[in-house]
């Protein structure tokens, strides 16, 4: 018999805490993954986020911080600068990384520091129950937006890879989505694009990953993830946004 | 003995930080203390290190939280308003039990305040100074050798207790220059290892450095633990200097500048015939509150001479508990008490009370 | 000796440097010294001025209330300071820009007009050597050799080519000094 499926090397034999239908656990084995692909287990570093994903070291087997709200950029520059040898990556979520975060990460990038971000982008705060997030869509109803948000009172929903794009520091920024097979073999071409940006040492690099929270979205899994299809994918167009220049 | 020189006391804190073998300094300009990132700015790099100007302290201090937790010796340093943006941080660091030295070249508060120096963070060093149970240990330099061979001893405590240190020097300390005498640099290599620090978890088990405890017990059980460090700090770590104590009928409490100038006031009242001294703490954390105790008996008045309104006092009345009467003289807003004021008043106790106790 | 001496005038006189420099030649004739620059709100106003202590003793305070010395630089500031110099102190202004209009007599007292003579000499921001000249020539410390050796090791090698000049204003305030 041969084996066609395994848990990566890289991940702890445990089950996750995520709730059924949320894409975390399946950016965290597509991380899983890519670690064993490129063989850098033994030197790569997360950097946790706040927010559902606090507990991502706990299925991820490598060094690991977990960092105050929004500042994984920066926890990430600190060990990066003292390691450049070590691959350090942040995993953070919209409100950490596009609300309470966004000064780190944009200057982050801005300096062109060679760490990867995976930014997962639900669209609401998954840990505190379901508020609005920087990145809600227009008339998105939430806790703190209950009859939908609107762009007159709360702002427009923020759109990361287009503004990292244009800063000199960015390598190389992309947006995936959960919505289909297909497209979450792309976000893991993606993701490894990005950690080999960073093992060649060519700037700042970060993945977008639009993804379901059935649970604050108040959806059945299925249905979560035509809503990414229909509804994200709409507003936070999927693909590539910049390429890194090699050496 | 080495030569020596005649230096800026912001100058001195960043050397001695060098030669302590901090190697990365992450910071954000704020004056009195600009000096410091400008000093680190060319000196990190000729030893292989790095400076790093964040875009806030809030960053700056996170990356402090990143490097300190990769093993290295770091420092970061700021004033008042700064200090106040690190303080979520601190308490990330603290949590996480994490080696750093923080400088805190001290200005007049609150709000914007101003630039010129004070002593108006005691409570905010002291007390922790951000969200939960925890402490700083705060050395508070008095002169500028005493700033180089404290900055010294930060790094060595840091690592030592795994705990953040704060040098809480005041704009004159940072501002001044004075002959310091620069002890040579540590040898890196006879550093203990840090087996806990993040280096790629390479034939080992994996490293996590976390402050989430979400269980109840196990949160109360790290505060346990935290707190037993702290009383060993207590027990081992309390620092102060008694001037001219040994017969004193009145003493004069007083830390970094004010001390100094308590010093002054000593000499001329000595020269009167007064008996008084000063009780210095050296760490502000640990406090000496025993050290006062033991000559409650002995004195008829404290004066507390503080550039806050009313800070340092709380820690000697705590002291002394009500056996001998304790005053304040209290300065702010970057106006230094002058050793006249401390003579009269020192001296309008002398006639208005005799000796009475 | 307990020398408490305020050096005050405008910004880019050279108020600070002339300041560290009897600090630090007093470092070099074996006194404890300390050296204090107002920063505050007057830097940015334009005024300058620093605090300097030469001691036998080791230093308490290094603030100066009441100083022993007085280097003038400027009209406001001959205005702010003069009423603090104590009875018997030493007041050095420069002739050139300040009008000298206390009827204080209880103070020793030397004009010497800095400014002029660094015109003479060729460069105006050297008239703070012509001050500390004058004041050496009166007080007879530090000495001149300490003096230069302190101007040779704040210029470092950076501004080596600026020591000349600045040692002829020393001289030129020393000679005057001594005449006056």
């Amino acid at each position: 018999m041969k084996l066609v499926f395994s848990r990566p090397k890289s991940m702890f034999d445990r089950q996750t805490h995520y709730c059924p239908g949320c894409g975390h656990g399946i950016v965290h084995r597509i991380i899983g993954e890519v670690i064993d692909e490129l063989d850098i287990r033994e030197r790569t570093v997360g950097v946790a986020p706040v927010g559902c994903a606090v507990l991502i070291y706990d299925y991820i087997n490598c060094d690991m911080y977990e960092a105050a709200h929004g500042r994984a950029p920066a926890v990430a520059t600190g060990c990066k600068r003292v390691h450049p040898d070590l691959i350090v990556f942040t995993y953070q979520g919209d409100g950490d990384l596009a609300s309470i975060g966004i000064s780190e990460i944009i200057h982050a990038a801005n300096r062109g520091e060679k760490i990867t971000t995976i930014f997962i982008n639900n669209a609401v705060y998954g840990m505190t129950g379901g508020q609005m997030a920087p990145t809600t869509l227009p008339g998105q109803r939430t806790t703190t937006s209950p009859s939908g948000r609107t762009p007159d009172k709360e702002g427009y929903p923020i759109k990361i890879c287009e503004m990292l794009s244009i800063l000199d520091g960015s390598a190389y920024i992309a947006r995936g989505s959960l919505a289909s097979p297909q497209k979450i073999l792309q976000v893991k071409r993606y993701i490894k694009k990005a950690f080999e940006t960073q093992i060649k040492g060519l700037g700042f690099s970060l993945v977008e990953v639009l993804s379901m929270c059935p649970t604050n979205w108040g959806l059945p899994p299925a249905k979560a993830q035509k809503w990414v299809e229909e509804r994200m994918e709409a507003l936070y167009p999927i693909g590539e946004f910049k390429m890194p220049k090699e050496g | 003995m080495a030569e020596k020189l005649l230096m800026k006391g912001n100058e001195v804190l960043a050397e001695a930080a060098v030669r302590a073998g901090c190697r990365y300094f992450f910071g954000y300009p704020i004056t009195p203390q600009n000096e410091i990132p400008e000093y680190m700015s060319w000196r990190l790099p000729e030893v292989g290190g790095v400076y790093l100007q964040a875009e806030s302290e809030v960053a700056a201090i996170n990356m402090v939280f990143g490097a300190a937790g990769a093993g290295a010796r770091v420092l970061i340093s700021s004033s008042g308003p700064g200090i106040s943006l690190m303080q979520e941080g601190i308490s990330y660091i603290a949590a996480a039990e994490l080696p750093c030295v923080i400088i805190n070249v001290s200005r007049g508060g609150p709000g914007l305040g101003g630039i010129l120096p004070a002593q108006s963070d005691y409570f905010q060093a002291t007390r922790g100074g951000g969200h939960g149970d925890y402490h700083l240990i705060v050395l508070a330099p008095h002169t500028l050798q005493e700033a180089f061979d404290l900055t010294v001893l930060a790094f060595d405590l840091a690592d030592k207790y795994r705990n953040p240190v704060m040098i809480y020097a005041d704009g004159f300390i940072g501002q001044m220059m004075e002959p310091v005498e620069l002890r040579d640099p540590i040898d890196l290599s006879t550093l203990p290892p840090k087996p806990w620090a993040i280096t790629g978890a390479k034939g080992r088990e994996r490293n996590l450095i976390k402050t989430l405890y979400l269980e109840g017990d196990k949160l109360e059980a790290h505060n346990f633990r935290l707190k037993r460090k702290y009383d060993e700090i207590v027990r081992n770590e309390v620092r102060y200097e008694l001037y001219m104590m040994d017969d004193a009928d009145f003493a004069i409490a007083a830390y970094g500048t004010s001390a100094r100038i308590a010093k002054t006031a000593v000499k001329v009242l000595r020269d009167k015939g007064i008996k008084v001294g000063v009780i210095r703490p050296i760490t502000l954390f640990p406090f000496p509150y025993s050290v006062y105790e033991s000559f409650a008996n002995q004195l008829k008045y404290i004066l507390v001479v503080e550039m806050s309104m009313g800070q340092l006092i709380y820690d000697v009345e705590y002291s002394v508990k009500g056996k001998v009467p304790v005053g304040l003289l209290p300065h702010a807003g970057g106006i230094a008490p002058t050793h006249e004021e401390i003579v009269s008043r020192i001296l309008e106790r002398v006639e208005s009370r005799g000796d009475q106790r | 000796m307990f020398e408490s001496i305020i050096l005050a005038g405008f910004g880019g006189q050279g108020i600070l440097l002339a300041g560290r420099l009897l600090a630090l030649a007093g470092m070099k004739e074996g006194k404890h010294v300390t050296w204090l620059p107002s920063y505050g709100p007057e830097m940015r106003g334009g005024t300058a001025n620093c605090m300097v202590i030469i001691s036998n003793e080791p230093i308490g305070s290094p603030i100066v209330t009441f100083p022993n010395t007085l280097f003038i630089f400027n009209q406001p500031s001959l205005e702010k300071f003069l009423p603090k110099l104590l009875p018997g102190g030493l007041l050095i202004y420069d002739s050139s820009l300040v009008n000298y209009n206390s009827s204080r007599k209880d103070i020793d007292l030397v004009a010497i007009p800095a400014t002029r003579l660094s015109v003479d000499i060729g460069d105006q921001r050297v008239a703070n050597l012509i001050m500390l000249g004058a004041y050496v020539a009166r007080k007879g410390f530090p000495s001149t050799e300490k003096m230069l050796s302190a101007l040779k090791e704040t210029l470092g090698e950076k501004k080596a080519s600026m020591f000349e000049i600045n040692e002829r204003a020393f001289r030129k305030g020393l000679t005057y000094g001594k005449e006056a």
